[in-house]
């Protein structure tokens, strides 16, 4: 297998008695966008710094492009950093500060302001060497903050919440300029985010994290439909969770009762095994299309309106669901719900 | 609401009125003086009263009286102040640098009072203490007579390097405090974004830091500056008799003769000298925070 | 946070040899003070005899001396009162009203710093000479009030910030007159503020040395008796003066420290 990008051996942080980042092993391929997806304190941070060579680990050894750089420091990692709060120097004018890390490097100055120019352009900000830091919006500070960290040609580009000072649209917007930029440079970049909508629509690779471990991790999708854990299963968008006990399996198909009944799980599992059944809102069906089993006629508690659906609080055998309906057919308190479920749709996770 | 207007003790608005009693003791004892003393600078003390006859005599004094002691004063003023800036800058910066960036958490609280410290002794007492280090018998002179560097007593004390050193000694302590107040104010990412992009230490300082706290140690200049050429006590104490700075002549035209027209003219151009250090200043100190 | 190299490398040995020696530089003259303030004999130059507590006893008992450190503390403690409640009323005002003149009020009451205080008290001379009012302590109060309003109303103003005034607001939403507002409310609220200025006016008020000298007549403040000693030249009874002073400022700062502290831990823990 060729040499991942990055690769974090046993990388451990603690301050005192509290641990930061438990023993992390991880690999990034070369090209990959992944993203570190967690509330804070789950030591996504923590692992994007010790990458980046901002912070020492307790323990275990950093390999970028195979070669060990534990021991060096931030300036001569082939790592750039885009911080939260951009950085971008005050009394430099916007041309000066993507030209900075060149400048470092002992480029002619020419020869910076021509690849500063270079690299604005490509952020979408062409023309706007001249003008000084104060005068730039929100979002453009952001795209010479970019600008800046790709002129240097990092191995690795390591992005701590960069869209967290943006507004909704803008933040879309700039989800979707990353994504772009990425693949057009085919860089591997690194990206420290809690919103999980975020995480979902950019990376290759989301890794969630909890309390210094790495829960889940794999393509957004499958972290979705499939989270591996019950932390996961929750932070990654709304789901519900009936608790049961399996039954046994039969027919190609594991049995366990909970509270609303006997549900049907195409997922494995040992019998008398005490799991979470997950289903996400949009999964709760209304008729035995696709196979749907029947669940029960669940009543309407509350509901909201979204935009594209309803957010429906509805209470089936006492266990307390949410489920989305279509925002044409608003719903009633106190209607009766029919609720179904495909096997395949159901997540069995360990308690 | 009803129609009289009673002047209600209870209606009293702070908002609107607590301003006023600042603004009328500032006008009333630190303008209304200024302005005596300007006008007092046009009067002249014939036959022992003093009238204002809107002259340019005093004035022309400070040119001319004394075979230009007065000019010779103040340039001594200039040049002992701008020496004292200088030096307490460079002392003071590496100082708070150290103080921000090298020293571990936990022993910066103590290195500050420690060095904030000998500011509680009265400042007469101090510039009398460094007396006690400096004169013939002083302990440095004493020191270096026992540790056989020197063979006879040597005086620093009352000459113009007592009071540089003087007054560096006192305003070093103050730049420190500034200049350091100042540099950890400065975004702890700038620095970090420096390094990353591949800044050496040095380069860091240099790029980023430096021109970042240039506004902080302008106005520390200016500070010093105003401060220290305004001041009577240190040149008094530790200048000697050989050498007079302006505020030494000043005193002297209240002291002996009770000039206050000469004094008032002198005072004014002191302040002329101290207002165009402030435009000087007053151009570094706009930075845009981003 | 930044990868610090694990051992103590040049750069740390030029910084302690650095720090090490500008404590050296800082402490020299104050270490000479405090150390033959104790020497016997009337020389307070090495080499040190001692200790003793002669020059202490002396004094202590020398009258003009004890009585003008209680003026001291009588001008500094008032004068810094007034300054720190002018200070407050200008600050609170100017920050919770849109005045039109605000830059221009501001500039006048920080002019004061940048005028030398000879200059000052010079003015403050020839003005009270035209009034008709009288060199007196009363004088020198008026002058420190001059020189200390600018640095009081500075550390209010820097306080006095939108969160402040939304709870102004929610108490006058609740029913508070402007009084109560500002007594109950914001004073109490800054009230460390208010303390570390008054305490800052004090310090600078106790210390000075020219307007008391030139605004005084009969009754003069400490710096204005220890200047008189200096004619005579140096001598331990100085050092013991300038001795007591600096211990007793050092046990003001303690106990505004202390108070402080205990404000802090009773406000996190209350």
């Amino acid at each position: 297998m060729a040499e991942p990008r990055v690769r974090f051996q046993s990388v451990a942080k603690c301050y005192g008695e509290t641990i930061a980042l438990a023993d992390t092993d991880l690999e990034i391929a070369a090209g990959e966008y992944v993203v570190l997806l967690g509330p804070s304190g789950s030591g996504k941070t923590t692992l994007l710094s010790i990458l980046g060579g901002f912070v020492e680990p307790s323990s275990g050894r950093v390999f970028i492009n195979g070669e060990d750089v534990t021991d060096l420091p931030a300036a001569r990692r082939p790592t750039a950093t885009v911080f939260q709060d951009y950085a971008l120097f005050p009394h430099m004018s916007v041309a000066a500060n993507v030209a900075f890390g060149l400048a470092m490097r002992g480029l002619r100055k020419t020869q910076r302001l021509k690849k500063a120019e270079e690299m604005l352009e490509l952020v979408g900000l062409k023309g706007f060497g001249r003008r000084g830091v104060h005068q730039l919006s929100g979002g453009q500070r952001q795209r010479v903050a970019l600008a800046r960290a790709i002129a240097v040609d990092p191995a690795v580009l390591l992005l701590d919440e960069p869209l967290g000072a943006l507004d909704l649209a803008l933040r879309r917007q700039m989800q979707e300029e990353l994504v772009r930029l990425q693949r057009q440079l085919g860089a591997t970049f690194v990206h420290v985010t809690h919103d999980q909508e975020e995480a979902m629509s950019i990376a290759d690779r989301v890794v969630v994290m909890k309390d210094g471990r790495i829960e889940d991790m794999g393509p957004p999708a499958r972290v979705y439909l499939k989270p591996a854990s019950l932390f996961a299963a929750r932070f990654m968008g709304e789901n519900n969770l009936i608790e049961g006990q399996v039954v046994g399996r039969a027919n190609g198909q594991t049995a366990v009762d909970t509270i609303v009944g006997r549900l049907l799980a195409d997922q494995p599992a040992e019998p008398s095994e005490k799991v979470h059944v997950a289903l996400r809102p949009e999964q709760l069906r209304f008729s035995a299309e696709l196979g749907a089993q029947a669940l029960g006629d669940a009543e309407v508690t509350e509901f909201s309106f979204q935009g594209t659906h309803f957010r429906v609080h509805c209470r089936l055998a006492g266990q307390e669901l949410i489920a989305r309906v279509p925002a044409e057919e608003p719903p009633l308190a106190g209607e009766r719900l029919p609720l179904y479920a495909r096997a395949g749709d159901l997540v069995l996770l360990r308690q | 609401m009803t129609g009289t207007t009673r002047f209600q003790l209870s209606r009293i608005d702070l908002r609107d009125w607590g301003l006023w009693p600042a603004i009328v003791w500032t006008a009333l004892f630190f303008a209304l003086p200024l302005g005596a003393m300007l006008a007092m600078s046009f009067a002249e003390r014939v036959a022992g009263k003093i009238t204002l006859t809107w002259t340019l005599a005093n004035y022309a004094a400070f040119f001319t009286r004394a075979d230009g002691t007065f000019v010779k004063a103040l340039l001594n003023s200039l040049e002992v102040t701008i020496a004292t800036t200088i030096l307490s800058i460079l002392v003071a910066y590496p100082l708070a640098y150290i103080l921000a960036y090298r020293v571990p958490a936990r022993w910066r609280r103590i290195l500050l009072v420690l060095i904030v410290l000998p500011f509680w002794t009265s400042y007469v007492i101090r510039s009398y203490s460094w007396l006690l280090v400096l004169s013939q018998n002083g302990v440095i002179s004493q020191t270096l007579l026992g540790l056989g560097i020197i063979d006879q007593p040597i005086g620093l004390g009352n000459s113009r390097f007592a009071t540089v050193l003087g007054f560096v000694h006192f305003f070093a302590m103050l730049l420190t405090l500034t200049i350091f107040a100042n540099l950890i104010q400065i975004r702890d990412s700038y620095r970090k974004a420096a390094a990353d992009l591949g800044a050496s230490n040095w380069q860091v300082f240099w790029h980023v830091t430096l021109p970042l706290s240039l506004p902080g140690v302008s106005v520390g200049a200016f500070l010093t500056f105003v401060l220290a050429i305004g001041d009577y006590i240190t040149p008094q104490i530790l200048g000697g008799s050989r050498e007079l700075l302006l505020p030494q002549a000043i005193m002297l035209q209240i002291g002996r003769q009770a000039d206050f027209p000469l004094a008032s003219a002198l005072s004014m151009i002191l302040m002329l000298v101290i207002t165009v250090a402030f435009l000087i200043s007053a151009r570094r100190l706009k930075m845009e925070r981003v | 946070m930044r990868a610090r190299p694990k051992s103590f490398d040049l750069a740390d040995g030029v910084s302690l040899l650095y720090v090490a020696l500008a404590l050296l530089f800082i402490f020299l003259p104050v270490g000479a003070l405090i150390l033959f303030a104790f020497q016997d004999g009337i020389a307070p130059v090495p080499p040190f005899k001692g200790p003793t507590l002669q020059w202490f006893d002396k004094m202590l008992h020398n009258r003009r001396l004890m009585e003008a450190l209680w003026n001291s503390v009588l001008v500094g403690g008032l004068s810094s009162l007034a300054a720190t409640f002018l200070g407050f009323l200008a600050a609170f005002s100017l920050a919770r009203r849109n005045w039109r003149f605000a830059q221009g009020a501001q500039l006048l009451l920080m002019a004061p710093i940048t005028v030398s205080y000879l200059i000052i008290g010079m003015g403050l001379q020839i003005t009270f000479n035209l009034m008709g009012i009288d060199r007196s302590l009363l004088a020198i109060g008026i002058g420190h009030v001059v020189i200390n309003l600018p640095l009081c109303f500075a550390i209010v103003y820097s306080q006095l910030g939108e969160h402040q005034a939304n709870i102004e607001r929610a108490a006058r939403d609740l029913g508070a007159n402007e009084w109560q507002v500002v007594g109950l409310i914001t004073a109490p609220m800054l009230w460390p503020t208010l303390l570390a200025a008054y305490f800052i006016a004090f310090t600078l008020s106790w210390d000075e040395f020219v307007i008391a000298f030139l605004l005084s007549r009969f009754d003069v403040t400490l710096p204005v008796v220890i200047w008189g000693l200096l004619r005579s030249g140096l001598s331990p009874e100085l050092n013991a003066a300038g001795t007591l002073v600096f211990g007793i400022s050092i046990a003001i700062v303690l106990a505004v420290e202390l108070l402080l502290w205990r404000g802090r831990r009773a406000a996190t823990h209350g």
